[in-house]
């Protein structure tokens, strides 16, 4: 369309044709230019996306081929050693997933309730702001100051130790803005209307919080306790911190007992490594022997965390393709 | 007559109908969840308060020992040396060093990366690299720290043969990667934000998608755009793992990348990995170090939200 009216101008009026035209290439010769910016730059953004992407299978390929000659059963059931070969990760998975239980105990209530606090109670006043400034700033602290106020606080003030309860205590305050801001997030996206209508039939704050707005916003919490998690079990600086041992070829006591009452609280204050910890201790060794159950423990720990983190971020798309209010 | 003497009676006694009895029991279960509620958000601000409270304690104890301005000046750090010295500059190089490097190689990435995602790629490629650049952000970093080490520090031997063992450089560039999938994720939520009728306008002016990307979108998105900058600085600054295993232990002032050097938070893990008494200065020294981290990292924490929340463009 362009080009024609160009020309029939360029044949009413015969002087400026050749300006038109060389205009006319010159515009040409621009837009082949953008075009192929445009082009280049896509070739750029793409490789590095793919840089970022690759990076990650790079890391996971190279924890597998180093790590892969460990994958077998007794790296799961030996305690850890001073010769490579026989070093296993039993009192690490062990202490992992014991400190992981007290983490979910303290940050899941915590967090909910303060998530709750601050969507559905909380009057809009200046303290309410404090609460909310102090959340957001919670979680850009790096991880190592939680190891220093668990040192300071829990391990010498209150006197609990060097144990897993105060690791899981640590990671439960490090997790916990993340746990109260995927609930705010969750509790915001249910309409007002659902609430007003509990309220109509005459249900109390607490019984429209905990039956609709709760219940409604459950799968958004557990995607944000689910993330939480992932990044509490690979933590490894907060515990460092604390001192956790890193050699230990103990289990703690079990929680469970064959007589009554059938729990017993002692494991809550036993000496403990964890999975991160024990990749640390084998990765300062020299010896490259260690080096290859380093790269095993590393394969395990990405491959837990990925797929809990795989698994919240799927309920999170499912819930916000599911739900239309 | 009689039911209704009977009726008063009962009312007397109760003082109150059993059905505004039993709203009052509701009304202080009502205030008792409240609280319990509130304790639980107020456990947040315990947290904070509790954090500043322990760091200033053991550095107030650490700083009867050490003058502030030995602290900030001296350039050597050697605590647990016979000789000791505490003059955080080493740390602080280590800690900057290593931050620039991480940066340098986190922001072109990541903000080409962003822009590609928010203005080229198609809406399919955007839903699988978004969460996969979620799962990037969630991959420990221990396991970078590894990588760092046992990957990339050989990787580097290769170019350039007289690279030591432990170097700046290699634990900063993985830094950087592992600051990509963050700063990609947040300068593309910006850069989504910007309202399509901007971009619209610039392509009805005949603009490419590139010229619209670099003079429309971005400039749009820049604060926050820089917001993501600033929070990835923070998070370079206070990274431990990858340091602590990559970048060696040497407190030494040197911004030179192929050099072995000390970080704040590789001190840390330093002095914490061995056995120091409670008490002891060199205890002390870990919270003083501490002390100045928070500080760092808060002072970008808050640039960044003040960017974000003055420079935001409302549409």
């Amino acid at each position: 369309m362009s080009t024609n009216t160009t020309q029939d101008s360029a044949t009413t009026h015969a002087a400026p044709k050749a300006s038109v035209l060389k205009d006319l290439d010159a515009v040409r010769a621009m837009i082949k230019r953008h075009k192929l910016n445009d082009y280049i730059f896509s070739l750029i953004g793409l490789l590095a996306l793919m840089l970022a992407l690759l990076t990650l299978l790079t890391l996971f390929t190279d924890l597998v081929m180093d790590g892969h000659e460990r994958f077998n059963l007794e790296f799961f059931t030996d305690f850890p050693s001073r010769r490579a070969a026989h070093a296993g990760l039993l009192s690490a998975w062990v202490g992992s997933a014991l400190v992981m239980l007290v983490t979910f105990i303290v940050a899941v209530p915590m967090g909910i309730g303060a998530g709750l606090y601050l969507e559905e109670y909380a009057p809009k006043n200046w303290f309410s702001d404090i609460i909310e400034i102090n959340v957001a700033n919670l979680a850009g602290v790096p991880s190592i100051i939680y190891g220093l106020l668990a040192l300071g606080l829990f391990v010498y003030i209150l006197d609990l130790g060097q144990s897993i309860l105060t690791a899981g205590l640590t990671l439960g305050l490090l997790i916990l803005p993340i746990v109260i801001v995927s609930t705010r997030e969750s509790i915001r996206a249910i309409p007002i209307a659902i609430r007003e209508a509990a309220y109509a039939v005459g249900a109390t704050k607490w019984q429209v919080v905990y039956d609709h707005v709760l219940k409604y916003s459950y799968g958004g919490i557990l995607t944000g306790v689910i993330i939480g998690m992932a990044r509490a079990l690979g933590e490894t600086a907060p515990i460092i911190t604390i001192g956790a041992l890193t050699f230990i070829a103990f289990l703690p006591p079990s929680p469970i007992t064959e007589v009554a009452p059938f729990i017993n609280f002692e494991w809550l204050s036993s000496g403990f490594t964890v999975l991160p910890i024990q990749m640390f201790n084998w990765l300062s060794r020299p010896d490259h022997a260690f080096h290859i159950n380093a790269a095993a423990t590393g394969a395990l720990i990405i491959i837990v965390t990925l797929l809990m983190n795989g698994t919240a971020i799927y309920l999170r798309y499912k819930i916000r393709k599911n739900i239309k209010w | 007559m009689n039911t209704a003497t009977m009726v008063q009676n009962q009312s007397l006694e109760l003082t109150v109908s059993p059905r505004l009895a039993k709203n009052v029991r509701r009304n202080i279960k009502e205030r008792i969840i409240e609280f319990i509620l509130m304790l639980a958000a107020l456990s947040a601000v315990a947290t904070t308060l509790s954090i500043v409270a322990i760091l200033l304690y053991e550095s107030l104890s650490f700083f009867k020992t050490v003058s502030v301005v030995d602290f900030f000046t001296d350039t050597q750090w050697t605590p647990l040396f016979e000789d000791a010295h505490y003059g955080i500059l080493p740390l602080v190089s280590g800690t900057l060093t290593t931050s620039a490097i991480a940066l340098a190689v986190a922001i072109p990435i990541g903000t080409i990366a962003a822009i590609y995602l928010s203005e080229f790629a198609s809406h399919k490629t955007r839903e699988i690299v978004k969460p996969i650049l979620e799962l990037l952000v969630g991959v420990p970093t221990i396991v970078f720290g590894y990588f760092a080490l046992l990957f990339l520090t050989p990787l580097l031997q290769k170019i350039f043969p007289e690279l030591p063992g432990f170097n700046m450089l290699s634990a900063g560039i993985v830094m950087g990667i592992m600051i990509v999938p963050y700063i990609a994720s947040v300068a593309e939520d910006a850069m989504r934000a910007v309202p399509m009728s901007m971009r619209e306008g610039s392509y009805a002016m005949g603009a490419t998608r590139f010229q619209t990307a670099i003079r429309v979108v971005t400039p749009a998105a820049v604060s926050g755009i820089v917001a993501a900058y600033i929070l990835g600085i923070s998070r370079a600054v206070g990274e431990t793992m990858v340091v602590a295993v990559a970048a060696g232990q040497q407190p030494i002032v040197s911004f030179n990348p192929i050099e072995s050097a000390a970080t704040i938070t590789a001190y840390i893990v330093q002095v914490a990995m061995g056995d120091l008494p409670h008490g002891s200065i060199g205890y002390q020294s870990i919270f003083a170090a501490g002390l100045v981290l928070m500080v760092m990292t808060l002072c970008f924490n808050i640039l960044g939200h003040m960017v974000r929340k003055k420079y935001r463009e409302h549409y």
